[in-house]
């Protein structure tokens, strides 16, 4: 999977690394849980910059370009901060087949950005996702934790406009 | 739990929880309930999004306003399956169905229903309501009748947080019964006879599978549960998680029993969190029950379950590939033989199956393998979930017994295509699945009967396509998944389709020649025996089968250079209607490329000049249509 990789300087706080050193000490004695560790990584910076996968690398004992390989292989993982708000867009076939795409291309539009990109001011960041699994109410869209269904292109400006 | 015996005085002391919901007749009981009514809520995914969370807070708050905490009990409860009607709310024991509910409804329900009796007739779902004004059952609409209930049959009826309540309606007692009375044999006898075959797609017969793994010797055995339900648009496994965990949990404990493993994983969507959620808590509720862990029922069986969470990549639903990421590792598919159940989790045997195919067995063994197989046809029995989306009235969750017809299962159970469109395909199978056209709407849907029209079952997406979806734009879209999620491993699928994918996105910029269509059903049948895993094998699938049944499409594509559906924008032309134009000018405002232009003519009834498009300059952006009030603007 093709990722985009972020070019902004790391800013890492003392209490993120705290909290990642705590997962990596509760989950080094089993290599295997190197996924679980890199997801809760994730929650805890909002994305996996490469400062990051070293520490989870030191820590595991697990070798960097093994770290790497997994970060670029699952799409769950970002190399790329996301904005203050994340729009995510359902691109699964029953939101699809509903027009999600045209919804998808009037955000784009709009925020003057693609997929997988923070707007310059860092306040929405856009995400094509695959089924989120509310096919009855489609298309979606997600902004953070707030599903908004039903939609039409015309809908977009008003979710937009609460943010 | 030490004993069975506790068990059954944990579903004694239960029943009058849950007696409501079912009647004291079908449970076999004379047990009183312990209140006046059970108010169901769903909490599944579709109906959450839509704040059904907040619904069950309102209405707490209206019980206690109004003093009738002690008649009425609120439960969130899985999926009902009606989700384009949602949030719903069923309220026993009437059966009332409550449909597209929101908080302002409450009060009024709580006060004319729940402290008077009077149903709100006007708040349910219409097709519950006769035209004389009574009210007809759930079973008997016509999205429910036909259905059968194996592997849904707690969701939407219990709360999958309580223990109690799944114990309530036999839970365990499969589990009970096989450690007890049956060995390891007459397991997988009972699950071979029952002509069970894995619901993840293949349709590898279960039984086969564990009798393959059972003896095999090793110090450590696995059973893993495939939840990565990758395939966009299929919503059946996360439903039976969210609705029914302990169902999973018992399976694959008698999974274990049978092939002699004590150590399961089920590895689960991330993207899933209601789900991951609920299993979480149904497996420390077993744990703490002693229903897993040391020593089940004191039979000396140990068997305990770890999850572990999917990070995205549609290829981990394959099964070597998700016991490589359940290893920690980028989830590539390895080769086989050797097969799981020789070498597969850390090297050891390993039993794999999916979520809706455990769904079965407690009922498979409650009920025996006989009951099991007078339902389906000959070579598929049982039932098979659908989650039914796309262009489909009654988009949902639906359990029908495998042989249902195509036909039955869109316009009867689904309720048809709205807006009057005319049906033009189904998609089963995802990405590596095919389409069913029209002509062949009749076919009885199992697994062979799919394979032989060159399409497959798949885990159960069924997505419905009317006359406006573009069967070239549908095949494109699947190969762009499929380009994304091909894992790199193998030349054939790494390469091959992204070959496939250039070249039609050709053919969608009318760029394509007749040589292009060949060289897509050649390079198809390239990629489909040379990849390395089912995900590759299985990519060319949609192109292939659109091509088989929708050609004419194809054709028109290229030679005519036209969208018969009037999806693919390139080849697209827009015209303004001269008569309906009122003038307004936003078209030309809208257009980015300064392609519309005033003219001179005035329509008969409007004041002002109307507009048209230069088609050598329009982009066929269709901002235009998007911002026309009048219907003036069209394209073909």
């Amino acid at each position: 999977m093709l990722k985009n990789i972020s070019k902004l300087p790391f800013k890492g706080t003392k209490e993120q690394e705290e909290a990642l050193n705590k997962i990596i000490a509760d989950n080094k004695h089993d290599k295997s849980r190197l996924i679980s560790v890199m997801q809760e990584a994730q929650n805890i910076y909002g994305y996996l910059p490469i400062e990051v996968q070293k520490m989870i690398a030191d820590g595991m004992d697990i070798p960097l370009e093994k770290v790497y390989g997994v970060s670029t292989f699952y799409a769950q993982f970002s190399l790329s901060p996301k904005g203050e708000n994340n729009i995510s867009v359902c691109l699964g076939t029953a939101c699809y087949v509903k027009g999600s795409g045209n919804i998808f291309a009037k955000l784009q539009e709009i925020l003057g950005i693609s997929a997988e990109e923070c707007t310059p001011d860092g306040r929405f960041s856009l995400t094509a996702c695959r089924c989120i699994g509310a096919c009855g109410l489609a298309p979606v869209l997600t902004v953070n934790e707030d599903v908004y269904g039903r939609l039409t292109v015309d809908d977009v400006e008003g979710i937009l406009s609460k943010y | 739990m030490k004993t069975i015996a506790e068990l059954n005085a944990i579903r004694a002391a239960s029943i009058k929880n849950v007696v409501l919901r079912k009647g004291a007749d079908a449970l076999g009981t004379d047990i009183k309930p312990d209140c006046k009514y059970n108010v169901l809520v769903c909490g599944g995914t579709g109906c959450t999004s839509s704040h059904s969370v907040k619904i069950v807070e309102k209405l707490r708050e209206e019980i206690k306003a109004n003093g009738l905490e002690k008649d009425v009990n609120v439960i969130m409860t899985g999926c009902f399956g009606l989700c384009a009607l949602g949030p719903i709310m069923i309220v026993y024991p009437e059966g009332s169905f409550y449909s597209m509910m929101n908080e302002e409804k409450i009060p009024r329900i709580v006060r004319e229903h729940l402290a008077n009796g009077q149903v709100v007739k006007e708040f349910l779902y219409n097709e519950t309501v006769n035209p004389d004004g009574t009210i007809k059952s759930l079973d008997e609409t016509d999205f429910y009748k036909k259905q059968i209930r194996v592997a849904l049959r707690n969701c939407g009826v219990i709360n999958p947080e309580d223990i109690n309540e799944y114990i309530a309606f036999d839970g365990y007692q499969a589990l009970a019964k096989v450690l007890t009375e049956y060995t390891p044999e007459d397991v997988i006898k009972v699950i071979t006879d029952s002509g069970l075959r894995g619901r993840g797609g293949g349709g590898f017969p279960t039984g086969r599978k564990w009798a393959l793994c059972a003896p095999n010797k090793a110090p450590q055995k696995y059973v893993v549960c495939n939840a990565d339900e990758g395939d966009p648009g299929a919503f059946m496994d996360r439903s039976v998680l969210e609705g029914d965990p302990h169902c999973v949990i018992e399976a694959m404990a008698i999974a274990g029993y049978a092939i002699g493993a004590t150590k399961g994983y089920v590895y689960v969507r991330a993207e899933y969190p209601i789900a991951v959620h609920r299993l979480q808590v149904a497996i420390n509720a077993a744990r703490e029950a002693g229903l897993l862990g040391k020593n089940i029922f004191g039979t000396g069986f140990d068997f305990d379950i770890d999850v572990r969470l999917g990070a995205g990549a549609f290829v981990c639903g394959e099964e070597t590939a998700l016991m490589t990421s359940i290893e920690g590792n980028r989830g590539e598919p390895r080769p086989r033989p050797p097969y799981p159940a020789v070498k597969g989790l850390y090297e050891s045997p390993t039993v794999e199956n999916n979520v809706e195919t455990f769904a079965n067995v407690p009922q498979i063994i409650l009920r025996g393998a006989e009951w099991f197989a007078s339902m389906g046809t000959a070579k598929s029995k049982g039932t098979k979930v659908f989650a039914l989306g796309g262009k489909i009235k009654h988009t949902g969750l639906v359990e029908i017994p495998m042989g249902t017809t195509l036909n039955e299962i869109i316009h009867e159970i689904g309720g048809g295509i709205p807006g009057g469109k005319k049906f033009k395909a189904a998609q089963t199978g995802g990405p590596s699945g095919g389409c069913i056209p029209a002509s062949l709407i009749d076919t009885e849907v199992d697994y062979d009967n799919l394979i032989s029209i060159g399409c497959m079952m798949g885990s159960g997406g069924l997505i419905v396509m009317d006359e406006d979806t573009c069967m070239v734009d549908m095949a494109k879209f699947f190969l762009e998944f499929t380009v994304d999620e091909s894992c790199g491993k193998c030349t054939p699928c790494r390469v091959g389709t992204k070959r496939l994918l250039e070249i039609l996105d050709k053919i969608t910029r009318g760029e394509g020649t007749l040589d292009d269509l060949t060289r897509l059903e050649d390079l198809c049948n390239y990629i489909k025996s040379n990849s390395l895993c089912g995900l590759g094998q299985t990519a060319p699938n949609p192109v292939l089968s659109t091509l088989k049944f929708f050609r004419d499409e194809y054709v028109a594509h290229v030679t005519e250079k036209r969208c018969p559906a009037g999806v693919c924008k390139r080849l697209l032309s827009f015209s303004i209607d001269k008569d309906k134009c009122i003038g307004c000018g936003k078209c030309a405002k809208n257009c980015p490329n300064e392609a519309i232009q005033r003219t001179d003519y005035i329509a008969p009834g409007h004041k002002l000049p109307s507009y048209q498009i230069d088609s050598s300059k329009c982009i066929k952006c269709g901002a235009c249509m998007d911002g026309c009030r009048f219907g003036a603007i069209s394209k073909k």
